[in-house]
């Protein structure tokens, strides 16, 4: 199901020419792109891994920390990666986003994720095309409702543009395990193209119901929270890493905790957020052979519950 | 927001600790020397306050109901908004907050504020004006992100505590629950930040309110 993906050839130049960003960062891992899944819904392949923007990309009107974010991006997209996650809920993220895409000049390159996230479906057009004009691109690629947020309302307007041609995907979004009755419902009963869950090696919910019903329905799968917002990775900092991360070629425990998600089959993507450039580059590096197989996973997870 | 319930305080803070006190450092660095100028209305404040001129009430609430309003409009409107769609509700609650002091300062009533300040009153007012900064420094946070009183939220609200600590109980009704709420909502922001004073202005508001009416007794007679 994987192949390498490599940025189009136009796009690259495009971010070469933006900011230089071969010249910017030299060790960049540029030779082969990250490994990609195909979308289930589509003729389309995704990265398997992407760019979360919860916090870290809302800095507000601050001139340096809005060139820190495009930077972040900038080593994202020099990597290969390719989906970035926001939403209206996430204060300034958007407009940073977009600052970041047009001053690269990536706003085609991009797989646009956005949500929509407002108690009434009246509102949502209105939110959708604010949203639109934050990111400044032509249409999104993706729109999930928000925290499952007035679904009933929200639906049938997304699935109503993705007729019109005025969006690509549609898709559901929860986390921490929230409402997932309420979401395999859904997923069920509406021709969703992703959903979006948190899944890692502590938080395995949703290998029970929500992931093989992913699989069987055809719908991607976008795993958010990979790190429980860095909580993870902060309590694994400094154990030393075990036998098994050399094998499947980690150097940190990101990388593993990233493999470990990425190598279930029902996931599209994984989207990390992170505020640091070389924290992109690592996550983005993740996203190559060899990746873990069933057994490993297995492994994997009570290794790192152990730890936690 | 619908099924609020589902949401841990964690969930809703929607910035770092970095990017929260970053909007102090571009506040002060777009505004000086307008920190001269609110230090400077806050020494008026406490001088104004022991002075025993009949118009001190007009002029401090003025000076107080301008602080709280340029707080709305430059901080929460022109900078906290940016990153936390909550803050024009807060702001709206600290152009209520202006209304009523410019209230208090119109109808000019001598004793509403309270009696003129002896020692005490004008110590504990400086304190609660320059808690705030202090605070920040000892955290050890950079100067250049102190929050001061008149043009930051928490410093404006703690002084204000401070101000109404010795003012009769009519006026703390109507001119203390907001900066009550304020401080509460702050500290519930900066607990959840892990900002290592997120206990300051919580604590002034529960003193605010329970200190002054234990003391009325032996104040009664300022
Ligand atoms: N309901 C929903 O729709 C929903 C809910 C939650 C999240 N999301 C989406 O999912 C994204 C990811 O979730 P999240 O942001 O909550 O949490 P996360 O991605 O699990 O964790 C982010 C934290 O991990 C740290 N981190 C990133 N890469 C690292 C690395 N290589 N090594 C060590 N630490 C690293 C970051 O710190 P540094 O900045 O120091 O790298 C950041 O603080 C969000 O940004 C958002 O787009 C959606």
């Amino acid at each position: 199901m994987t192949q390498p993906f490599l940025l189009r050839r136009r796009d690259f130049v495009r971010l070469l020419g933006a900011g230089g960003a071969a010249s910017l960062f030299p060790g960049a891992p540029r030779a082969a792109g990250p490994l990609v899944r195909a979308l289930p819904s589509s003729e389309e392949s995704l990265p398997l891994v992407g760019l979360g923007s919860w916090i870290t990309f809302n800095v507000g009107d601050d001139p340096a920390a809005r060139n820190d974010c495009a930077r972040v991006m900038e080593a994202f997209f020099a990597a290969g990666g390719r989906m970035i996650d926001s939403s209206p809920m996430y204060g300034s993220s958007q407009s940073v986003i977009g600052y970041g895409l047009s001053k690269l000049g990536m706003r085609e390159a991009v797989f646009s994720a956005d949500k929509v996230w407002t108690g009434s479906g009246r509102r949502g057009p209105t939110q959708i095309e604010e949203s639109r004009r934050q990111w400044g691109v032509p249409r999104f690629d993706l729109l999930q409702v928000h925290n499952l947020l007035a679904w009933e309302e929200h639906l049938p307007i997304l699935f109503g543009m993705k007729a019109e041609g005025r969006l690509r995907h549609v898709g559901i979004t929860t986390s921490e395990g929230r409402r997932h009755g309420e979401f395999v419902r859904i997923m069920e009963s509406q021709p969703l193209d992703f959903i979006q869950v948190t899944y890692n090696p502590l938080d395995r919910e949703v290998e029970r119901r929500i992931l093989p019903l992913a699989a069987e329905r055809g719908i991607g799968v976008i795993v958010n929270r990979p790190f429980r917002q860095g909580a993870l990775t902060r309590t694994l900092e400094g154990e030393p890493l075990p036998g098994w991360a050399a094998d499947i070629g980690c150097r940190t425990w990101a990388q593993a905790i990233l493999k470990f998600i990425i190598a279930h089959p029902a996931v599209t993507c994984a989207i990390p957020a992170t505020t640091r450039v070389d924290h992109a580059r690592e996550n983005m590096a993740a996203a190559i052979d060899p990746l873990p197989d069933a057994k490993l996973r297995r492994r994997m997870a009570s290794d790192i519950e152990k730890r936690a | 927001m619908s099924a609020w319930w589902t949401y841990a305080p964690g969930d809703l803070l929607l910035f770092s600790e970095r990017t929260y006190y970053r909007m102090f450092e571009l506040h002060n660095a777009a505004l000086w020397p307008a920190q001269v100028v609110a230090l400077a209305l806050a020494l008026a404040v406490a001088l104004l306050m022991a002075s025993g001129w009949g118009h001190r009430v007009r002029a401090v609430g003025a000076v107080i109901a301008a602080c709280w309003l340029f707080v709305a409009w430059t901080f929460l409107l022109g900078r906290y908004a940016a990153i936390n769609w909550v803050a024009p509700w807060f702001a709206a609650l600290f152009i209520v907050e202006a209304a009523l002091f410019a209230a208090v300062a119109v109808a000019g009533r001598p004793g509403a504020l309270g009696g003129r300040w002896g020692p005490a009153q004008v110590v504990v007012f400086a304190a609660a004006v320059l808690a705030q900064p202090a605070a920040g420094l000892l955290a050890g946070r950079p100067w250049r992100q102190a929050e001061i009183f008149g043009l930051a939220p928490d410093p404006t609200a703690i002084a204000t505590l401070g101000l109404l600590a010795v003012a009769p109980r009519g006026s703390r009704w109507l001119l203390l629950p907001l900066p009550v709420l304020w401080c509460a909502v702050s500290g519930a922001t900066l607990w959840t930040m892990g900002a290592p004073d997120a206990w300051l202005a919580p604590t002034a508001a529960a003193f605010a309110m329970v200190a002054p009416p234990l003391l009325r007794g032996r104040t009664a007679g300022v």
